[in-house]
């Protein structure tokens, strides 16, 4: 009979834990637009399969009147469960409890949850929305974000972490997202920044809202520190769960593998990019042509679109495509562009993903805003990244890959492992405009006619240096391909790819431009 | 589609010009304008808290010019070479922007102060 009294007095306890901040503070939530800890983590996570640990952590803060302040589960709900039957650590911060501020029980329970992610090798999923650091506690919040900091420094690489914005995330706490693989963002919920809006006014008397400070547009189109942006928390959730389903639980495991399936997509390749060189098309349509039932998961979309980067799957098996995007600034490589390749040519590496590399680009962008944001520091992430990366990797230069921008889009030279190039590739050292007026200066200069001189000059570039042959005569191209031949192509090299030993000298880390 | 073939500008990359879409961080970003040593700038924003000049002063490198308040700091603001002051833009107690223009120098007249 006691066990039965004692197993109620358990539900009453649990129910009252999970009830967060009680009834008004969840309608205030609700009237703010966000759902509540609780029913995200139950969206996001398998029917029935989220089990909750820590759920009675107190908080042992006793100045400022905190002695007498109950805090459900110290404002902050830990557990696993399965995403699609992946299994995932996942912790989210309740804003109903005390504005989901972090104290150091509330940390302890995220390192705690994080320790156990990395020690059983699963994704970790951190649901942000918090007021920031409880300052009652002092020094004690301070030590509980550095602790989760640490913790991320040292998952980095081992297990995907994926940080979710859904409230304020301001101050400190912004790092422990920035740390992570993946942030999403929702419209009008999300809010990043160090310093918000009022301090900024006071010291600097700028004035600006949240919103156009740190929302959610602001860190997907301008900061890059949002990956992927959504109009609703549902979609937001959503696409966590794409994103689960396509890649591994840890580095020392593949992306699961699905049935093959063959694309949906039906614009025929040998159509899509034009006659004219200077004309743009849209480069995912390429990768519609060529992965699995023509899906694409595109990280980043918004920020630095000149190049496209996401994953999709080909033969089943996930692959990260990396690719120039001649719809946007031409296709140049710039600051932005380069910061975003590289680290996810980093993160594909770090969790075996293998890496397809699709090339249209006319070169770095020219201007002084660019020199001053220190392009050749950014640029040099890209070498780095692809030098560095073990995986198999691919590259189809599509039309045109010149100078710096030709060794950067993963070339023979950075260690690509196949390079094919369609028949219409210009592999040169820049456009045949430029390289002409600089060889035949000369002859131009001296013709009667300069303009009728500069191009037939350029016409004899075009005819000797700006095609593939020249590069595949130099075995730097292992094939020429048809564009109707890619997908069968990057399938056979995936697949001869997959005992790939690669090795690097000993070293405790490198130091990238970073 | 349709919309975006409108938006097509031309975008020279060396040589060739490419027809292309640009990104609003590409249309917001600043042009280089040769900096004019005859103008002084904030290189923060701030409040004027004290100005020590005046128009038509000839002012000898090093000299202060105006205390800007920013941060919480008081930064004082040095000439940068001996000229002569053309035009104060700012009054004491003015919240001004970063790169805005303070002052307008002139070069010296000729004849020496005795």
């Amino acid at each position: 009979m006691t066990l039965k009294k004692n197993i109620i007095a358990l539900r009453q306890k649990k129910a009252l834990v999970q009830m967060g901040g009680g009834k008004k503070a969840i309608e205030k939530q609700a009237a703010m637009g966000k759902m509540t800890a609780r029913a995200r983590i139950l969206y996001l996570l398998d029917v029935n399969s989220f089990h909750e640990y820590d759920m009675f952590v107190e908080h042992e803060e006793r100045n400022f009147g905190m002695d007498t302040k109950e805090l459900a589960g110290d404002g902050v709900i830990t557990g696993t469960g399965t995403i699609n039957g992946a299994p995932v650590c996942i912790y989210a911060q309740d804003f109903t409890v005390m504005g989901g501020s972090l104290g150091l029980k509330h940390a302890r329970k995220i390192t705690k949850i994080m320790d156990h992610a990395l020690k059983m090798k699963m994704p970790c999923i951190g649901i942000n929305d918090s007021g920031g650091a409880r300052i009652q506690e002092g020094i004690g919040a301070l030590a509980g974000y550095g602790e989760i900091f640490y913790r991320n420094t040292m998952a980095s690489g081992v297990i995907p972490q994926i940080s979710v914005i859904l409230g304020p995330c301001a101050g400190g706490a912004v790092y422990s997202p920035a740390l992570t693989d993946f942030v999403f963002v929702v419209e009008n919920i999300s809010k990043m920044f160090i310093t918000g809006p009022n301090v900024i006014e006071t010291v600097l008397g700028e004035k600006i809202s949240q919103e156009d400070l740190g929302g959610a547009r602001v860190h997907a189109e301008i900061t890059g520190n949002a990956h992927f942006y959504a109009q609703t928390e549902i979609q937001c959730l959503n696409q966590i769960k794409d994103l689960i389903g396509l890649i591994p639980h840890s580095n020392q495991e593949k992306a699961a593998k699905i049935a093959p399936k063959k694309p949906t997509f039906n614009k025929n390749l040998e159509n899509i990019i034009p006659a004219d060189p200077k004309q743009p098309y849209d480069v995912r349509e390429i990768i519609f042509a060529l992965s699995d039932e023509s899906k694409f998961l595109e990280v980043q979309e918004l920020w630095a679109p000149n190049i496209v980067i996401g994953f999709g799957r080909m033969n089943g098996e996930t692959v990260g495509f990396v690719a120039n995007q001649p719809m946007y600034l031409a296709g140049v490589l710039d600051c932005d562009a380069s910061d975003k390749a590289a680290r996810f040519i980093r993160f594909c590496d770090a969790f075996n993903i293998p890496i397809v590399t699709l090339e249209d680009m006319p070169g770095y962008l020219p201007g002084v805003d660019q020199e001053h944001a220190g392009v050749i520091r950014h640029g040099a992430k890209m070498l780095y990244a692809y030098s560095e990366a073990t995986v198999p990797k691919i590259t189809v230069i599509l039309r045109k890959a010149y100078g710096g921008g030709y060794i950067a889009m993963n070339s023979r030279h950075l260690g690509a492992d196949f390079m094919f190039a369609w028949p219409g590739a210009e592999i040169a050292v820049m456009g045949p405009e430029g390289a002409a007026n600089i060889i035949f200066r000369k002859e131009i200069m001296e013709a009667e006619d300069q303009d009728a001189m500069r191009q037939q000059k350029v016409e004899e570039y075009i005819e000797k240096f700006a095609n593939p042959f020249v590069a595949a005569a130099k075995g730097y191209i292992d094939a020429v391909i048809e564009p109707l031949e890619t997908r069968e192509l990057i399938l056979h090299a995936l697949e001869v790819s997959k005992n790939k030993d690669d090795h690097r000298p000993y070293k405790k880390h490198g130091v990238p431009p970073f | 589609m349709a919309k975006k073939n409108q938006d097509l500008v031309e975008f020279a990359v060396t040589a060739r010009k490419y027809k292309t879409l640009l990104t609003n961080k590409y249309k917001n970003r600043k042009a280089w304008v040769d900096p004019n040593p005859y103008e002084i700038q904030s290189f923060i924003p701030g409040t004027i808290i004290e100005i020590s000049v005046k128009e038509g002063d000839v002012v000898q490198e090093g000299e202060p010019l105006l205390i800007l308040e920013a941060m919480k700091m008081r930064n004082r603001i040095q000439m940068p070479f001996t000229a002569k002051i053309k035009k104060v833009n700012v009054n004491v107690g003015d919240r001004i922007p970063k790169d805005m223009l303070m002052l307008e120098l002139e070069a010296a007249e000729e004849e020496e102060e005795s």
